[in-house]
């Protein structure tokens, strides 16, 4: 809502020296949400003047249409005498009334105003165009005015140039605030001044010979008011002030009639529509559309309506989206002058409807048919029903005051009665809520100031005003009450809480593997979880791989990328893309990413979600259903890594990232949550065959790792060797055993023994350890693996594993012969087992 | 070993006669203090110290002498060999010292050479940041509160109040996901699940599967159909709250904002209220903090503009209010016993102002550049 300072002041009674900014503060603290306040004529300076165009010579030999004009400016140049002015536009004839700045003048926009020489001649100012004037329209030829001013009068104030307009955006509990007439309350009750309601004007008592109206549904259309007026005149133009008004508060003037409608919805918040009575055909019924029926919107688009659209219709079918749009058929003409005749054509006789519609009625038609309206946001936020009356009224009679129309005698009115909205509030109700003893007197008056009838001692019975459909529940009028007691003044104090758990073992987790990934030399990326389906080709999915099923929007932000991820290596590969193509981190430089996040795997068989109420809570098994509805949603850990690991520099030759760097991020993610992982030798799908590693914890496979299949780097146009781990981080966390349970720390000394075992190519590492260490049994207190070999000394399809175990006992210093003993029973559990020989025997 | 020789004249064994003794002796110190180094010290050692040094073989021929003489000699060889052996450990000692400190000297390296063979990680600024602002609330007793991020119109909405026909569930606001029809375009026909667009709904689940009263802190992605530009993203995060318990207030939702942003800027902030509208709050706000940057002084003074709150004096930081009854009710909580405050902002914003950030892309696109220098904490 744009509300002119100069019309505000119409209705309330501002202190004199009060600027736009401090209305503006005051309707913030109030709970209106003032997004500018626009200081129109902002630096204009005179002399601006009306004048007449007395010669017009068209000055040939230029690019564009010029004009050499002598204007009568009255006195206001001084002499008396002609001025004389250049001008570029064509819209005006001698005889014309146009507004003159002179020189000396300075227009907004600091733009200074000469005597200056142009196209051959002195042009002493300038004919003005709105747009040079900044009143708000954006037509660009010059201004035409009314021929009954006189040249010489002050046109800045004629024309109400220099104003302030506050640009409120209303919140949907407060449509009233979308008239000059809620604004103006607000004001009034901001300053403690008493408001002019413009609704409360005298409207005479319904009758039965005004134009036949049948509202055939009355849940939708509670009230219509039509009357008639005759003889209106087709030149009677829109006056100045009623122009302006309209400009300023963001409408173009149209015609007459029109402005008029659209000036009293302004003014009172009722949106009207006038219909050519002579287009009418039979009496006006409100009523559903049928389906499939069609009209033509007075923008001239033909709508198919749907059975749930209300219209207004005669008898040759509907004439208006009732609330949103009129239909072409019955608009109200454009007066048009008969050039032969110079006689204006326009409707003479109108019927004007002020009805009364249900909000969301009229929502769902405006959304439907993407018809955004003046009138159908108005009816969205809920309009004055007890207005209707009096907006048919003032439109009457502003017919009748500037087209010279006739009011005709009949009223109708179809009202179907409403018993009074109240409220039973406690009045300790808005101090309970607010924290802040504001005592009943307080309320009341507050209440009362809003326009509420309030009845009652401790427990107030609250007649909400009919502008205010918002007012429902007692909270509703607490904040009434509080906001117009101000939340600055608002104490500041603090719950006192229970004891608390702190973050739970979960949340912690989370911590830790970012914290764990970040120390490892990784960089958390947060992408998008959008998704293009063609990616999980890339990425070498099998046909019926899970990751495939995926969640698909109605309406993706692009229609490239529909889906929502099932893994996290898309965005993450994405990001590690994004940042080689910014050249990295120089020539040097590695990348490592990292990303925890969820991921979205339904299975198909998902039931579609119950509605459930919201009156009471629902059960659990309803509440139960409901999260059967959705997708399944684990938290992931990815990362991925590229070019250098460790970096070359004067301490030596750097490290490429390779497959065990992705391994190594698995087991520190796992490491995190106090699991060891498992790894195994596997193969799946983005994954280099020979170079990924299946990775388990407890039974549970929970994630894969290792260098990225050469197939999938290429067809994702990423560097040679890109490697990348992605982990199940919610089965990790499930397969925590839980607190570390600390060793016995022996104090007896160590005893070594290292060995080396040749084994198959084939044969992992893994399963030789897992045969040594369970072979040396408990006096193992760590293996390590320091050494793998190959070459001819081992002989071909073979490889050394060396490895040094440490031995201890817990109660005693261990002999040579049980240390060897430990030791020769490692080998021969690995030998059993894989086929090993020992080294050297 | 040889009996004693009674008729041995001692003036006949040459190496024991004073004069000799005492040459050697100032022989053997001359050398330790010319021995240039450790090396040469080891030789002058040998030379002077050694078994076959004139002191150790001088002190042999003593047990050739008769008993009287012994007494004489032998403290005449006994002193002299305690001198050389003093100044040779003296002269040790002292060439130890000046080798050491020549090592150390030699063994010096250029410490400001760079060291980057891993460089360092990091984690990104809106996951500190919102663990910050949760730790501010675990500090005070609430407790951390999640949940998912495809949700249930029932919980994204209708829980909340949001009537059926509210304008935000429509496709040009809210993500939807598609129903099994597979077809349409239209909220209306979808699936009943949306991206969530806040973390209200975790708010809701709390309620539910909570025992009253409730303080959480829910943190999350949240979704909403914006286009990707330098201040708008349409992932997001939030950080929302809430408490209900009996007897709570707005003047305690005024204070517990107060305190965030005091926890999180300095002790010399505060916030104002703005009456707004919510659907899930009755009354509702918007809450603005205090210009951190200027603390209000840029206002009305065109010569010293401030960049952060655009010369406002106040910085937009989101919505809050009580909680409406109504979301009360659906949750199963007894609206007449128990009340409650909420608020909730996106911290991309907060992130943007407190760190400078110019740009939201930087946020969203990953670059290690931009999240480098955030570390592990912020």
């Amino acid at each position: 809502m744009r509300a002119p300072l100069s019309w505000l002041r119409e209705y309330v009674d501002l202190p004199a020296g009060e600027t736009g900014r401090d209305v503006a503060a005051r309707l913030i603290d109030a709970g209106l949400e003032v997004e500018t306040v626009e200081r129109l004529g902002d630096g204009l300076k005179g002399p601006l003047v009306v004048g007449r165009v007395l010669a017009i010579e068209e000055l040939t030999g230029f690019k564009k249409p010029i004009r050499w004009c002598q204007v009568d400016v009255g006195g206001a140049n001084g002499t008396g005498d002609p001025q004389n002015i250049v001008c570029g536009a064509t819209n005006f004839a001698v005889g014309d009334k146009v507004v003159v700045v002179l020189p000396g003048a300075v227009l907004p926009g600091d733009f200074h105003i000469a005597a200056r020489k142009t196209y051959g001649h002195v042009s002493e100012g300038m004919i003005c165009s709105a747009a040079e004037l900044d009143m708000g329209d954006d037509h660009d030829g010059i201004i035409v005015l009314p021929p009954e001013y006189e040249p010489g009068t002050d046109a800045v104030e004629l024309l109400e140039l220099v104003d302030e307009v506050l640009d409120i955006a209303v919140t949907p509990d407060r449509g009233y605030t979308l008239s000059m007439r809620g604004v103006a309350r607000e004001t009034a009750i901001s300053y403690g001044l008493p408001p002019r309601d413009p609704a409360l004007i005298d409207v005479p008592a319904p009758n039965e010979y005004g134009y036949p109206v049948e509202v055939l549904d009355a849940e939708a259309c509670d009230r219509f008011t039509a009357r008639t007026v005759t003889g209106v005149r087709p030149e009677a133009q829109s006056p100045i002030w009623m122009r302006r008004r309209l400009q300023k508060s963001g409408m173009r003037p149209v015609s007459l009639p029109v402005d008029i409608t659209n000036y009293v919805m302004l003014e009172l918040g009722t949106p009207l529509h006038a219909y050519d009575r002579q287009r009418l055909d039979g009496a006006i019924t409100v009523r559903r559309a049928a389906a499939g029926e069609r009209m033509t919107t007075l923008e001239g688009v033909e709508r198919v309506l749907r059975a749930e659209d209300l219209v207004i219709a005669d008898a040759s079918g509907p004439i208006g989206l009732a609330g949103v749009m009129g239909g072409a058929h019955s608009e109200v003409a454009d007066p048009e002058q008969d050039p032969e005749t110079g006689e204006w054509r326009g409707s003479t006789e109108l019927v004007v409807e002020a009805a009364h519609f249900e909000p969301l009625t009229i929502a769902r038609t405006a959304r439907h048919h993407r018809m955004s309206t003046e009138g159908s946001r108005r009816w969205e936020r809920g309009v004055d029903p007890d207005a209707a009356a009096a907006a048919a009224q003032r439109t009457v009679d502003l017919l009748v005051l500037l087209a010279g129309a006739s009011a005709e005698a009949g009223v109708t009115e179809v009202a179907v009665p409403a018993a009074p909205r109240t409220v039973v509030m406690a009045a300790a109700h808005p101090s309970r809520v607010a924290g802040v003893d504001y005592g009943r007197e307080t309320v009341v008056r507050r209440l009362q100031q809003i326009g509420c009838d309030v009845q009652g001692q401790d427990e107030l019975t609250v007649t909400a005003p009919s502008w205010r459909p918002d007012l429902v529940d007692p909270n509703d009028l607490a904040e009434e009450v509080i906001r117009l007691e101000g939340y600055e003044n608002l104490p500041s104090t603090l719950p006192r809480l229970p004891s608390a758990r702190g973050l739970t073992e979960r949340q912690r987790l989370h911590r830790r593997v970012g914290r764990a990934l970040a120390a490892a030399g990784y960089v958390e990326a947060l992408n998008y979880p959008f998704l293009s389906e063609s990616v999980l080709d890339q990425l070498r999915l099998p046909a019926d791989d899970p990751c495939r099923r995926t969640v698909r929007l109605v309406n993706p932000l692009s229609d490239e990328e529909p889906a929502l991820r099932t893994t996290l290596l898309p965005g993450l590969l994405a990001a590690l893309r994004r940042n080689e193509g910014r050249g990295g981190e120089g020539t040097h430089g590695g990348l490592a990413l990292f990303e925890t996040g969820l991921v979205f795997l339904p299975t198909g068989d998902e039931p579609r979600p119950v509605r459930l109420p919201v009156d009471a809570r629902p059960s659990d098994a309803d509440i139960a259903a409901l999260d059967a509805a959705l997708p399944h949603q684990p938290r992931h850990a990815a990362v991925v890594l590229t070019g250098s690991r460790e970096q070359a520099g004067w301490w030596g030759p750097g490290r490429p990232a390779d497959w065990a760097d992705a391994v190594e991020a698995a087991r520190t993610v796992a490491k995190a949550a106090g699991v060891e992982l498992t790894v195994t030798s596997g193969a799946y799908g983005p994954w280099h065959p020979g170079r990924c590693a299946r990775l388990t914890a407890g039974e549970r496979h929970v994630g894969w790792a290792g260098e990225l299949h050469p197939g999938v780097l290429k067809s994702l146009g990423l560097p040679a060797r890109t490697c990348a781990m992605e982990l199940d981080l919610d089965a990790v966390e499930a397969a925590s055993a839980g607190p570390v349970l600390a060793p016995y720390v022996s104090t007896y000394p160590v005893a070594t023994r290292d060995v080396a075992l040749i084994v198959d190519d084939a044969v992992p590492a893994a399963d030789v350890e897992t045969a040594l260490r369970e072979g040396a049994g408990e006096l193992l207190e760590s293996v390590r693996l320091f050494d793998v070999f190959t070459g001819e000394q081992v002989g071909g399809g073979r490889k050394s594993l060396a490895y040094a175990l440490r031995l201890r006992a817990a109660d005693r210093t261990l002999t040579a012969d049980e240390a060897s003993a430990a030791r020769d029973a490692a080998v021969a559990a690995a030998v059993a087992r894989t086929g090993a020989t020992l080294r050297g025997a | 070993m040889s009996a004693p020789n009674k008729s041995y004249d001692p003036v006949e064994v040459e190496a024991l006669k004073p004069e000799k003794i005492d040459q050697a002796r100032e022989e053997a110190l001359a050398a330790v203090a010319a021995a240039p180094d450790l090396e040469a010290l080891r030789e002058v050692k040998a030379a002077h110290a050694g078994d076959r040094s004139p002191l150790a073989l001088a002190n042999r021929e003593i047990g050739a002498l008769p008993p009287h003489a012994k007494a004489d000699a032998g403290k005449r060889v006994g002193q002299a060999r305690g001198a050389v052996n003093k100044a040779l450990a003296a002269r040790q000692a002292e060439l130890e010292a000046e080798r050491d400190e020549r090592v150390l000297v030699e063994e010096a390296v250029d410490v400001t050479l760079p060291y980057d063979r891993v460089p360092a990680g990091a984690r990104h600024p809106l996951t500190t940041l919102s663990e910050r602002i949760e730790d501010i609330f675990v500090a005070m007793g609430y407790e951390v509160a999640e949940g998912p991020e495809v949700e249930a119109e029932w919980f994204n909405f209708d829980a909340l109040n949001f009537l059926p026909d509210h304008p935000a569930r429509t496709t040009t606001d809210t993500f939807f996901v598609q129903g099994d029809d597979d077809g349409g375009t239209d909220a209306e026909d979808a699936s009943g699940l949306v991206l969530r667009t806040h973390t209200s709904p975790v708010q809701v689940r709390s309620l539910l599967e909570r025992e009253l009263p409730v303080y959480v802190i829910c943190p999350g992605r949240v979704f909403r159909t914006d286009e990707l530009d330098a201040t708008h993203t349409p992932v997001f995060t939030q950080v929302e709250l809430l408490a209900i318990d009996e007897g709570l207030t707005m003047a305690d939702l005024k204070g517990t904002l107060d305190h965030m942003v005091r926890a999180l800027f300095g002790p010399d902030m505060k916030t104002r209220l703005r009456p707004y509208h919510f659907p899930f709050t009755e009354p509702s706000a918007e809450m603005d903090m205090v210009c951190y940057v200027c603390h209000g002084a840029s206002v009305g003074d065109a010569a010293r503009p401030c960049r952060t709150c655009s010369s406002e004096g106040w910085i937009e930081l989101g919505g809050c209010g009580v909680v409406n009854p109504r979301v009360l009710a659906a949750c199963g909580v007894d609206p007449e016993r128990y009340s409650g405050f909420a608020f909730g902002f996106g911290i991309e914003r907060m992130l943007m102002f407190r760190h400078n950030v110019e740009d939201m892309r930087d946020m969203v696109e990953g670059d290690v550049r931009f999240t480098r220098p955030f570390g592990m904490e912020i």
